[in-house]
């Protein structure tokens, strides 16, 4: 873990931007111009107190000098790496490179996650392309109707010699061509104009769920009304665009209602300061399942918990659905998750609750507690087996544990060595 | 002796059109318009050479060739498949179902008959 090795550069950086002298930092912060020239090189570690007193001088984070704003930056930079075909850069100095030129480097994250959005967007056209049957139909409507006049005209055109009766009859096969190809082509026409809904959403519709719930800080209070109207509610609301979207946002809202209706906001808060936020023991207060807490924590603003949650969803087929991201715990947003994460196998384990430390892997190794269980979805019927979604709520843990289970986010980005669930290898080069 | 055709298109005046060219060049034109008993059609007038849409009600275009390739008897004959759509899908479709030729909606009237003359002469 020789990843904090260039904390000096970085205050060489910030200092540089910040139009600061060598000299007069040193001053402030009480050492010789030398010894902070030999920091700025890398060649003296630096922390504690000093780390912290330049920091104050140059305005910055401490944080920002000693781990660097690039741990997400350089994830998306190793991504964008991976996927260069042809030029190979230079991954080992991918730290330096953050550092050295965090402009530069942003560039190419943002142009990457751009690129991202791009081929999704070209994806989305091409299937429309190729599985819309309104859209076949009326294709195939038009091109039939265009066949059949250019070959009647080419008629009319190339034959000298034509009966009359014949001559009528293709004027008359002409005229009527025209005006069903006046109206498929109108049809059409406003077929791709009213797919305008379509085409807006671009996004994925998880996407623009998260969205709804992000910018709102997963705080929901309209929930809390007996009669409040899901679908109203999402026919109003900016961030969703699409119907797809709108869809998913009404079925969660749904849910989510349910859930505060079953624990309202003030008899939750009173419950989180008696029992904390265990959630075996909020479930046992209000006697509700454990899934409706996980997701009732996980709409309840981030000031009236004791420490942040996550939460992570997915269906049996172990896709990711809805989420609250929670600090230091990455999602993969488009790839598969790890197949470690205690959300899967609670899928294995229907209906059981499961509580375990996980470990992120990575430079930072934080430790969260997990708590995951799965529940059936729609009505329960004899002998037929139910359909599942899990769920698994993520909190920061308080104390460190020797016993933590290592879990990652995607494999592409996770360094372990020796995991069985690896699915394909990771981009991160040997000896990070 | 006259060569016969059968045009097997559900659009009425696209074989008004085919038909009346495809006459003119000398053909003894038969038509048929749906899926469902296009097989029949065929063994019934045994043609020379059948002009085969892919859309058609009842039963796709590449069924029915598959139909024909899959039968002694009709597993020889010249099939000019015709489609509304010019991906390269549909045109591995049709060469792995066995058409003799494949050609794009709209075509002009020179090559249908350019096409059928090629076919039933090679």
């Amino acid at each position: 873990m020789a990843r904090d090795t260039l904390t000096g550069s970085r205050i060489r950086e910030r200092r540089i931007m910040a139009g600061i002298r060598q000299s007069d930092l040193a001053r402030d912060v009480g050492i010789s111009a030398s010894y902070l020239n030999l920091i700025e090189h890398n060649r003296r570690r630096i922390g504690g107190k000093l780390l912290v007193d330049i920091a104050q001088v140059l305005e910055v984070e401490p944080s920002l000098l000693s781990e660097g704003a690039e741990a997400a930056l350089i994830a998306t930079l190793r991504e964008a790496a991976a996927d260069a075909m042809a030029a190979a850069p230079e991954l080992d100095r991918i730290d330096e490179f953050a550092g050295r030129f965090p402009g530069w480097a942003q560039m190419i994250a943002d142009t990457h996650r751009r690129l991202g959005t791009l081929e999704r967007t070209v994806a989305t056209l091409t299937d429309r392309l190729a599985h819309d049957p309104h859209l076949a139909t009326s294709m195939h409507e038009v091109l039939s109707m265009v066949t059949a006049i250019r070959s009647t005209a080419g008629i009319l055109a190339d034959t000298k010699e034509i009966e009359p009766e014949w001559r009528n009859r293709f004027h008359r096969n002409l005229n009527e061509d025209s005006q069903r190809l006046a109206e498929s082509s109108q049809q059409l026409v406003s077929y791709l104009d009213g797919a305008g809904d379509a085409g807006a959403s671009l996004t994925l519709p998880q996407e623009e769920v998260e969205a709804m719930l992000s910018v709102r800080d997963y705080d929901l209070p309209f929930l809390e009304a007996a009669d409040f109207d899901a679908d109203a509610f999402v026919r109003d609301c900016a961030e969703l665009t699409s119907d797809s979207s709108r869809t998913m946002a009404a079925q969660t809202l749904r849910r989510l209602h349910g859930d505060v209706q079953a624990m309202p906001g003030d008899r939750l808060h009173e419950t989180l300061a008696e029992v904390g936020d265990d959630p075996l023991a909020i479930a046992r207060a209000f006697r509700v399942g454990l899934a409706a807490v996980f997701r009732r924590l996980a709409v309840t603003p981030e000031s009236a918990l004791p420490r942040p949650v996550g939460l992570v969803m997915c269906d049996a087929s172990g896709t990711l659905l809805m989420r609250r991201p929670l600090e230091g715990f990455p999602v993969p947003r488009f790839s598969a998750a790890c197949p470690k994460w205690p959300l899967f196998q609670s899928l294995t384990r229907p209906a059981r609750p499961i509580r375990q430390r996980v470990e992120v892997t990575g430079r930072d190794a934080l430790q969260f507690d997990c708590f995951a269980i799965s529940e059936p979805v729609g009505r329960i019927e004899f002998n037929a087996d139910p359909l599942y979604h899990a769920f698994m709520l993520v909190m920061p843990a308080s104390k460190r544990s020797a016993n933590a289970r290592e879990v990652g986010s995607t494999c592409r980005v996770c360094p372990s060595r020796t995991c069985e669930g690896r699915r394909e290898p990771s981009i991160l080069v040997d000896g990070i | 002796m006259t060569k016969r055709v059968l045009l097997i298109e559900d659009e009425p005046n696209i074989i008004e059109a085919i038909s009346f060219i495809l006459s003119r060049d000398g053909w003894e034109v038969a038509t048929h318009s749906n899926g469902h008993d296009a097989m029949d059609a065929v063994r019934r007038r045994s043609p020379d050479l059948v002009i085969l849409d892919v859309m058609l009600p009842g039963k796709s275009g590449f069924e029915i060739l598959r139909e024909l390739r899959d039968d002694p008897e009709t597993d020889g004959l010249p099939v000019l498949m015709l489609t509304a759509r010019g991906q390269n899908k549909d045109r591995e479709m049709a060469e792995k179902a066995g058409a003799s030729r494949f050609m794009t909606k709209p075509f002009s009237n020179s090559d249908v008959i350019e096409a059928v003359r090629d076919l039933v002469a090679g």
